[in-house]
């Protein structure tokens, strides 16, 4: 854990990098959600970038499909691609590190970015796996404006209807869209109450950027049985550095050359504190 | 006429399949009485999943489920598999290239009274318009199910059209001629040709024997692959007619007539004439009764043939 904890800030600084070579990218949703996809691709998951057909690993879909840039980081840390080429790459002609995840990426299950889908299509993973008598879970990140298409919803009945105890769904909770704030564009508090009207056994992590937290939240989701999990985590959108936090405007945007050099300073300040 | 519904040649294919193949799932939208598969769900519960009334829903799972390795037979309505979950199917079956087929059943004007929120008019033009993504429209039974058996075999996802109701024999148990993506040429004429697919190759056949009578010589095509469309086919038989006719249960827009034009135009040019439902919602009725109305049926396609070849005659 202590190795994570200096880790995620050289991930950020890879993310950022990304994004200033590929010249875009959806900046605060990364910073928001890599603490999750790193506790989840470095403590919870079976995958093994040497066994990719595996057909036991557990399965992942971002369906928060814009938060790309975080996943390559994750993904390349883990051993998937290096992440040289990841950052070179990002958003190039033909590049197959394009804007949402595709799976000509190793280590990437299915296509997504178009929001709503992921957690039907996890439904179809935990069904088969069931059937099968496969041990593997079935992990689904979600960000909270995407929780505003219908789809998720029939996902969620599904997955209750169907008991996928080897289903866990996080929501990446930090409060933002791309037009401002999630209650002024449609609402999402009362999260407890709509997943568990859907028959969810639902865990809410205070702090969605804490390991410890989302660890006790992941294990207590793999220890419950006959229900799926949702993982309710609070997180910072552009967590990291002062510049970015809490503003809508970093949805996806692309720093400045001065910013750019101030992210850093914040991120390597934060890796500093990391150390104490 | 055997009285065997496209649909559940389907079924009897699949059930044969699926007591060897474990792998073999089929999923549907409340629609397992409609799509003729309830006899697989009491036979294989293990192999079935019901999700309710949810069509993104379904397309998404199966498309899950056969990234873990199952081979997803999906089938609900076409109106509303081919529309409400057009994405799904455009981004977890096409664009992820998962083993998906999804069958939409009762499709074009199968469900006549219901209105146009049960008619599938638009399945043609939005499934071939996705990369990826094979489309098919059998004529008959016997056609389906070897259309079945062979998408078995392959790995790729694709689209498979069939109507609600029985329709006359094209083929016949013993005459089934079948290769994937190849059209059959089922009458041969150098006066025109009609290229048709679905329920309409039924009644073209009768056209064209109907026409052989008054010395009127015309092709038909049994274009059951939409997508790949065989233009081999397509381009050796046009090619020999005079005028080129396209019989389709679908909207004018979109559909075989236009990929025949297009086709026919890039490369052996020559007039090709749309016979199809109009671009409007279809009137109030069954299947025959609507076809009747709009012409689609033999006396209807015969009399344009007739018109067209002599105005074409008049005007050369």
């Amino acid at each position: 854990m202590e190795n994570l904890k200096r880790l995620r800030w050289d991930l950020r600084r890879n993310v950022v990098d990304m994004i200033m070579a590929g010249k875009g990218g959806h900046i605060g949703g990364d910073m928001s959600v890599i603490d999750i996809l790193m506790e989840l691709y470095f403590e919870q998951m079976n995958v093994d970038p040497r066994r990719l057909d595996d057909p036991d690993r557990d399965r992942f879909i971002l369906s928060k499909g814009h938060s790309v840039e975080a996943l390559y980081a994750v993904l390349a840390a883990k051993g998937f691609f290096p992440i040289e080429e990841a950052i070179r790459e990002f958003s190039k002609f033909g590049s197959p590190y394009i804007g949402h995840p595709t799976n000509k990426v190793p280590g990437i299950e299915m296509n997504s970015g178009s929001l709503g889908h992921g957690l039907s299509v996890c439904v179809g993973m935990a069904l088969a796996g069931r059937m099968d008598g496969r041990p593997y879970r079935v992990y689904c990140v979600l960000g909270d404006g995407e929780l505003a298409e219908g789809s998720v919803w029939e996902g969620a009945m599904a997955a209750s209807h169907f008991h996928l105890d080897n289903l866990c769904a996080v929501v990446d909770r930090n409060r933002l869209q791309i037009s401002g704030s999630t209650e002024d564009v449609m609402a999402q508090d009362s999260q407890e109450e709509r997943w568990s009207a859907f028959g969810w056994n639902v865990i809410t992590v205070e702090d969605g950027h804490d390991f410890e937290e989302l660890r006790v939240a992941f294990e207590g989701a793999r220890s419950f049985e006959g229900r799926p999990t949702v993982i309710l985590a609070h997180t910072v959108k552009g967590y990291g550095s002062p510049l970015m936090e809490n503003k809508a405007g970093w949805h996806h945007h692309l720093p400045t050359a001065e910013e750019y050099e101030q992210i850093i300073a914040d991120f390597e300040k934060r890796k500093g504190e990391a150390d104490v | 006429m055997s009285n065997i519904p496209n649909r559940q040649a389907i079924c009897d294919v699949l059930c044969r399949a699926a007591e060897t193949d474990k792998d073999i799932v089929v999923l549907c939208s409340d629609s397992r009485g409609s799509a003729s598969l309830a006899p697989f769900a009491d036979r294989f519960p293990d192999q079935f999943v019901e999700v309710g009334i949810a069509e993104q829903n379904l397309i998404s799972i199966a498309a899950g489920m056969a990234r873990c390795g199952k081979k997803s037979w999906a089938a609900s309505p076409a109106s509303f598999v081919s529309t409400r979950s057009y994405e799904q199917v455009k981004v977890d079956c096409a664009y992820s290239n998962t083993n998906v087929k999804i069958i939409g059943i009762s499709g074009g004007v199968s469900y006549g009274a219901l209105g146009m929120t049960h008619h599938s008019a638009q399945d043609i033009a939005a499934m071939c318009a996705i990369p990826g993504l094979s489309v098919y429209l059998p004529s008959d039974h016997f056609q389906t199910a070897k259309l079945v058996e062979a998408l078995l075999t392959i790995e790729d996802p694709a689209y498979l059209r069939v109507g609600r109701n029985a329709v006359p024999d094209v083929y016949s148990e013993e005459d089934c001629p079948f290769e994937l993506n190849k059209a059959n040429i089922l009458r041969t004429g150098g006066d025109a040709c009609i290229i048709a697919c679905g329920e309409l190759v039924a009644p073209s056949v009768q056209a064209a024997d109907t026409l052989l009578q008054e010395n009127i010589h015309v092709a038909v095509v049994d274009m059951y692959c939409l997508k790949p469309l065989d233009t081999k086919t397509l381009l050796d038989v046009a090619g020999n007619a005079k005028i080129v006719f396209t019989a389709e249960e679908h909207s004018p827009y979109g559909g075989l007539g236009a990929q025949v034009a297009q086709a026919v135009a890039a490369s052996c040019p020559r007039p090709v004439h749309s016979l199809a439902l109009p671009d409007a919602p279809v009137i109030t009725g069954n299947s025959a009764q609507v076809f009747e109305h709009y012409g689609l049926n033999a006396a209807g396609i015969a009399e344009a043939v007739r018109k067209e070849l002599n105005r074409w005659k008049s005007a050369s």
